[in-house]
């Protein structure tokens, strides 16, 4: 930080010239499209846009009654903690084994790395042969020893733990690569000294290890969080496209299906000013708490 | 990095100059007037469009047509709807059945009957195969755009299970009693592990089987002749219809597979002995299916008190769009024209499995002997032309149709998966359709 503090710019212009191309981007990619949503979300415009009327804030009213968006809010939830905790928890048991002396230690951990690599669409396709009903290789399997059908067609139960899983496996890599960050930086002194204390493995891990990566910890249920509620259109998509009847339609599967499939502009962007208002809510905690960092 | 920005910049010039001299070098030299065409034919239909579109230009030099692929039908419908609000649309779009009435009410559209007629092409529209010409005409019989590519619900039955379990091969349901009882004899020999399956719900098992047995949509003839419809389909009929369907999954008689061609897969790979689904599906079972003999039957009919009607058509037409300059409609209209007679229908019905869309055409197949080698091909044809559509049956003309269908396949699901009961999802459905009905009714005002 030091070094940088004083770095001056001969030309009192080039500074500007140098933000630009951000400042552009960001007024055109986000602010411009943010005001559109902003101004379709008073108004109800035919598919054509012949037809425009001002409409106040109905579309709100009409979106905080409605049964479907209630139960869409109660998917976004239940899809937002199940990704948030399962990737999570799967990612740290992860970190905490290729964190340990083994033979093969740099494979592992690329190879758990990969599939943040991978696609969301990808991915739901990867996980619908897994699964898929008809000609699921998992299925398939299941059917030698069980009658039970893994049929997310019809078991709204089976289609969010399937949509939870997959969209946690695709961002495994990302919460392994800061979990196995944060293990080295814990000084090894402190485990050595527990260990000479006679605390268990697990008692270290309890004691020493946990409330020393809680920084950590916070900073990933954040972006777990950040990451379900407005990157996962992408396996859904894939996989159930909301289905069965409304089980996993979460909050953006909802606000893409009435705009871009109903073209319901005016409903749609309504919907959108609500994530925005969400992501702003995300964006101030982010900043608040995890900057202060968390006392331990 | 300022010498990178300038190279960029400088490379962003050099290809605007070079496209703006392409795009004059293009004019200058042009002599065939240019239309554009967007669909949404992907894959092997696409080839075969593109196929028909080259046919089409080298059939003579006065014209072009340039097909484009804009994607699955939601997309290519709006990509169409964004262009033509910035004023760069094609002049042809193909759009699916359900957005029918968006289109008609948009104010952007050349009627196809009209614009035949300005540039004197006499079609016989009497030749068009009633239930196609009807869906997309107004209730004054005026078509608005071209029947392209269209499909209906039939039956597909597996040949093979049926002989093993002791079935008439050559004997496919023709009741709805008979599915019931032919589904309990495959699953009861072993020859299949579930009856049936369909695909499209809301298409095969609401709208096609309630125009099969005469009886309506929604009221005000479907929404022929006011916008100020509402759905009928929560009537005994359906709610008995729907309440088999869901009764029948817990004995595995029926099996839910999903939306537009997920259940496909069930009746591939043997596990479901029937599927109720498009007729354009032909194509693909042949291809897919080798390891038993399949054909195909009408739908299925409770019989009784009801007539035997008409099945209602899938798939999509093409819409002309307005606002272009008069002289590219010549092209359109040339090419509509071609697209309408016998041999290029022919040609597409061979290549896709969609019906073809006038009694010509179908004269045509039969003369060449087509369809007595493929007669699983007829199936489509005879259950369109079955009696003459009646204004029940004629078609579908709603607003938000495309909503409509997604909250219809919503509660089917919901009622599939036992968390409503079929009178408690029918109602829901038909409750929160009529408020997008009214929505839609409520813009154009």
């Amino acid at each position: 930080m030091s070094l940088l503090e004083r770095a001056v710019f001969k030309n009192r212009w080039l500074p500007y010239v140098l933000v630009l191309p951000q400042v552009v981007i960001t007024l055109v990619f986000f602010f411009w499209p943010a005001f559109q949503s902003l101004r379709l979300s008073l108004l109800r415009v035919s598919p054509f846009g012949d037809r425009v009327f001002f409409v106040g804030l109905r579309n709100f009213q009409q979106l905080f009654s409605s049964v479907e968006y209630r139960i869409s809010v109660v998917n976004t939830i239940v899809f937002t903690l199940g990704v948030t905790f399962v990737t999570l928890i799967v990612s740290l048991v992860a970190a905490l084994l290729a964190n340990q002396k083994i033979r093969g230690r740099p494979l592992y951990r690329t190879l758990l790395l990969v599939p943040y690599g991978i696609a969301p669409p990808v991915a739901g396709v990867v996980w619908l042969f897994l699964f898929h009903p008809a000609y699921g290789i998992v299925q398939y399997l299941f059917s030698f020893f069980t009658d039970w059908e893994l049929n997310w067609y019809v078991d709204g139960a089976v289609a969010m733990a399937l949509v939870i899983l997959t969209s946690a496996w695709t961002h495994l890599g990302y919460d392994i690569a800061f979990f196995l960050a944060g293990l080295q930086l814990i000084p090894r002194e402190l485990l050595e000294a527990a260990s000479v204390d006679g605390a268990t493995p697990f008692q270290r891990l309890l004691h020493v290890t946990l409330p020393l990566l809680s920084p950590v910890i916070f900073f990933l249920v954040v972006m777990n969080m950040i990451y379900a509620l407005f990157d996962t259109f992408g396996v859904i998509h894939a996989i159930t496209r909301g289905g069965p009847g409304t089980a996993t339609e979460t909050l953006v599967y909802k606000a893409y299906k009435d705009g871009f499939l109903a073209m319901n502009m005016g409903s749609s962007s309504a919907q959108s000013v609500v994530l925005m208002v969400l992501a702003i809510i995300f964006t101030w905690l982010q900043f608040r708490f995890i900057e202060r960092r968390v006392s331990y | 990095m300022l010498a990178k920005g300038r190279v960029l910049m400088a490379s962003l010039v050099l290809a605007l100059v070079t496209a703006l001299f392409a795009a004059f070098a293009l004019t200058a030299a042009a002599q065939p007037v240019e239309a554009q065409f967007w669909h949404a034919m992907g894959g092997r239909l696409g080839e075969v469009v593109q196929e028909l579109v080259d046919r089409f230009n080298q059939s003579q030099d006065q014209y072009r047509i340039t097909a484009v692929f804009r994607g699955n039908y939601s997309e290519t419908m709006t990509a169409a709807i964004a262009a033509y609000r910035a004023r760069n649309h094609p002049h042809i779009v193909q759009v699916f059945e359900v957005g029918t009435q968006t289109m008609l009410m948009s104010g952007a559209v050349y009627p196809v009957y009209q614009l035949m007629a300005d540039h004197g092409y006499e079609i016989d529209w009497n030749d068009f195969v009633p239930p196609v010409l009807s869906y997309y005409s107004t209730a004054d019989g005026n078509l608005y755009s071209m029947p392209f590519n269209s499909s209906t619900p039939i039956l597909y039955y597996n040949k093979t299970a049926f002989a093993q379990a002791g079935l008439d091969p050559e004997r496919p349901p023709e009741t709805w009693q008979e599915v019931e009882e032919f589904s309990r004899r495959l699953i009861q020999s072993g020859a299949a592990e579930c009856g049936f399956t369909i695909g499209w719900p809301s298409w095969t098992m609401i709208e096609s089987t309630r125009a099969w047995h005469g009886l309506p949509f929604a009221t005000h003839e479907n929404g022929y002749t006011s916008l100020d419809t509402q759905l009928v389909i929560n009537d005994e009929f359906t709610i008995n219809h729907i309440d088999r369907l869901a009764r029948w999954q817990s004995e595995r008689i029926f099996r839910y597979g999903g939306r537009g061609g997920d259940a496909e897969p069930l009746f591939i790979n043997g596990q479901c002995a029937m599927i109720i689904q498009s007729s354009a599906a032909q194509g693909g079972f042949r291809s897919a299916i080798n390891r038993f003999e399949w054909a195909t039957a009408m739908l299925p009919h409770y019989g009784g008190e009801y007539p035997k009607v008409n099945s209602v058509i899938g798939g999509a037409t093409l819409w002309v769009l307005a606002g272009k300059p008069a002289r590219e409609y010549e092209a359109v209209a040339a090419f509509l024209k071609f697209l309408s007679e016998p041999e290029q229908q022919a040609y597409w019905h061979k290549e896709t499995g969609y019906v073809p869309i006038s009694r010509s055409a179908q004269a045509l197949l039969e003369a060449e002997g087509y369809l007595d080698q493929n007669p699983d091909q007829r199936t489509a044809y005879s259950q369109l032309t079955y009696s003459p559509p009646t204004p029940e049956t004629r078609g579908l003309r709603l607003g938000n149709f495309v909503q409509i269908r997604d909250v219809i396949e919503e509660e089917l699901e919901n009622i599939f998966r036992g968390q409503k009961s079929a009178k408690q999802g029918l109602d829901d459905a038909v409750r929160r359709s009529n408020q997008l009905l009214r929505e839609f009714a409520s813009l154009y005002q």
